[in-house]
């Protein structure tokens, strides 16, 4: 999911000024979760202890399930393709993130400044993270890395011939990938647009006089007020990368090919799923998923307050 | 068009003793804005130009659709729109009003359960409310695989598999956590003094809810559904596992079925395919453009 919410890391609980009379509402508040309470419980703390149970069996869907203790968790130890879903997934989350900050910061520099047709400029940026998603680009970006794509012809225009198919060479393949997720970097550029207006102005203009340069400034002013939204962006920006799978789905044909190049994490967790219907397997896998996105996101909360600066005005 | 950026847009303002520092020649700005203008032009161009290269072969005939870079052609047709309705033993009519379908059936079940659970964490006092609101937070972070199995275990026993009941039901039970989170921020930004005279004038809960508080946050509403819309309409794992049957495919799984059977001669078609499934979310896009890009940016900053 990518989204264009700038927020706070959710620390902070709304606060509710005390009514007089009773302390608690409790009926009343009852009657309004009770739809997400039942959710919980039916879409998700069931379905999890369920998964949990499943990790722990061999189940394939037609006759019941065996319990086999930690055997599914003992063979991804020597399952040549989990490791290899585990390169492919790290290595992607390892380039894609760093290149998502990287250029959603330059473009929403490049933004924030009296620039005449700005709304525009920022609508055309922001819609492609709206589509990055979908079979229909998906499907489109098979077509412009393949062997006679858009991508080759130009590389033809300046000369640079016989360069073959960017989706078919397990060398550039995963390439293709980061690209089109890398494409839909506008949600990410939106939130830190939105942080870049409310770095004080004064504080730049002091800056200034003093002699510090524009990279000066950005370093020493401008980041640290937008750890904040940094924080947040990585955060949402690993976990997402961790699950991403449609783009990997539809350029390499469902296989994760070509020689399991692309084969991400989820890709190999749905084949073992619900193409050899190893319920057992696959839900062991997405207990290790979600053990690693647990650890990964423990250590960003963890690591924040060395290098999150949350400033008292706002 | 790039002079006007050199116009002092505060003309108020007090000069100030750095002022001479900082003011360069006319002439350096306008060049320091043409430049702007053309990198920002220039990705623009290179981001969209694969978009825009597909709407151009869409509509050029079957064996001109890879005439090379150029968007525009000698002769156009809208033959890979004819054709695209009923390829083979696909059929686009239906799947666009099966995506329709789930689409309105999942922004309807999110607008529904997730403003009523935001109102009773912004506006309520009740037992465990940091608990409760720490799991809103914590099923946000939650990868969607980790119940992706059991899911369509339970699902597959009820016998709901092959219809629209798994993409949509449980979207009535607020299980995208995200919105409630962002109607949280939001409920929270509006004054509590309305909720009060409201409840002088003997309203409840029930009518403070619905006569002060939605209406308020029409753009919460409005950011929810348009999320929800595009999740939605883009989804390709959901009904890649619960609509086996072509009859119920979507969109998404349409265009990826054509994807694996197409051949170079069919690629017009996809490409028309693609471009009308592409269609809906440019035009909400533009529709809310505003709302979208300005308002929800700003929600979560305060």
């Amino acid at each position: 999911m990518t989204l264009a919410t700038a927020t706070e890391p959710p620390v902070a609980l709304p606060t509710t000024p005390r009514r007089g009379r009773g302390r608690t509402q409790l009926l009343p508040a009852l009657a309004f979760l009770t739809p997400w309470l039942v959710g919980m419980v039916l879409f998700t703390f069931g379905p999890m202890l369920y998964s949990l149970y499943l990790s722990f069996t061999r189940y394939d869907l037609l006759s019941n399930p065996e319990w086999v203790g930690l055997q599914n968790y003992a063979l991804m130890g020597s399952d040549p393709r989990f490791w290899k879903s585990v390169g492919v997934t790290l290595t992607y989350v390892v380039v894609f993130v760093p290149l998502l900050q990287v250029v959603s910061m330059l473009v929403a520099l490049l933004l924030n400044s009296r620039l005449r047709f700005l709304t525009g400029y920022r609508a055309l940026f922001y819609l492609p993270s709206l589509m990055g998603a979908s079979v229909a680009v998906a499907a489109l970006w098979r077509q412009v890395f393949g062997a006679d794509g858009l991508v080759n012809a130009v590389l033809g225009l300046v000369g640079i011939e016989n360069v073959g198919s960017w989706v078919g060479d397990p060398a550039r393949a995963l390439g293709t990938i980061i690209t089109l997720n890398l494409w839909a970097f506008g949600s990410t550029m939106i939130i830190f647009l939105a942080g870049l207006r409310q770095v004080p102005r004064e504080l730049l203009e002091a800056a200034e006089v003093d002699g510090a340069s524009k990279i000066r400034r950005f370093f020493s002013i401008t980041l640290p007020m937008m750890t904040p939204l940094v924080f947040f962006n990585v955060l949402m920006g690993t976990i997402n990368a961790f699950q991403s799978f449609t783009g990997a789905y539809v350029v390499s044909g469902g296989s994760g090919g070509p020689v399991d190049s692309t084969l991400f994490y989820t890709l190999y967790l749905y084949e073992r799923g619900f193409t050899q219907l190893q319920m057992g397997y696959a839900s062991a896998m997405a207990w290790v998923l979600l053990l690693v996105l647990a650890v990964v996101t423990g250590i960003f909360f963890r690591s924040s307050r060395y290098w999150v600066h949350y400033g008292d005005e706002s | 068009m790039t002079t006007t950026l050199s116009a002092p847009s505060q003309p108020t303002r007090i000069p100030r003793p750095w002022d001479a520092r900082t003011q360069r020649p006319a002439g350096n700005r306008v060049v320091k804005g043409i430049i702007k203008h053309a990198v920002l032009l220039c990705v623009l161009l290179i981001m969209l130009y694969p978009l825009l290269w597909m709407v151009g072969a869409s509509f050029r005939p079957g064996n001109q659709t890879f005439a090379g870079l150029s968007l525009f052609s000698d002769t156009y047709t809208l033959q890979n729109y004819a054709d695209g309705w009923s390829v083979g033993n696909l059929n686009f009519s239906k799947y666009f009003v099966n995506s329709a379908i789930i689409t309105i059936g999942q922004i309807v079940g999110n607008l529904f359960a997730c403003s009523l659970t935001a109102y009773a964490f912004a506006r309520l006092e009740f037992p465990f409310k940091r608990v409760l609101f720490g799991m809103v937070i914590a099923t946000m972070l939650l990868p969607q695989h980790v119940t992706l199995i059991p899911k369509y275990i339970i699902f597959n026993q009820m016998g709901w598999v092959d219809t629209y009941l798994p993409l949509t039901v449980p979207h009535f039970f607020a299980v995208d956590a995200f919105f409630i989170f962002l109607m949280v921020q939001f409920i929270r930004t509006l004054p509590t003094s309305l909720d009060e005279s409201a409840r002088i004038d003997g309203c409840g809960h029930w009518g403070i809810f619905w006569r002060i508080i939605m209406p308020m946050s029409l753009p919460a509403i409005g950011t929810t559904a348009m999320f929800t819309f595009v999740w939605a309409w883009n989804d390709l794992l959901g009904p890649l596992l619960y609509l086996p049957s072509s009859d119920l495919w979507t969109v998404s799984l349409g265009l990826n079925s054509f994807l694996d059977q197409t051949g170079q001669s069919t690629y017009g078609t996809l490409f028309a395919m693609a471009t009308l499934s592409l269609a809906p979310i440019v035009g909400f896009f533009i529709a809310s453009q505003r709302l979208l890009v300005e308002g929800i940016a700003t929600t979560g900053l305060k």
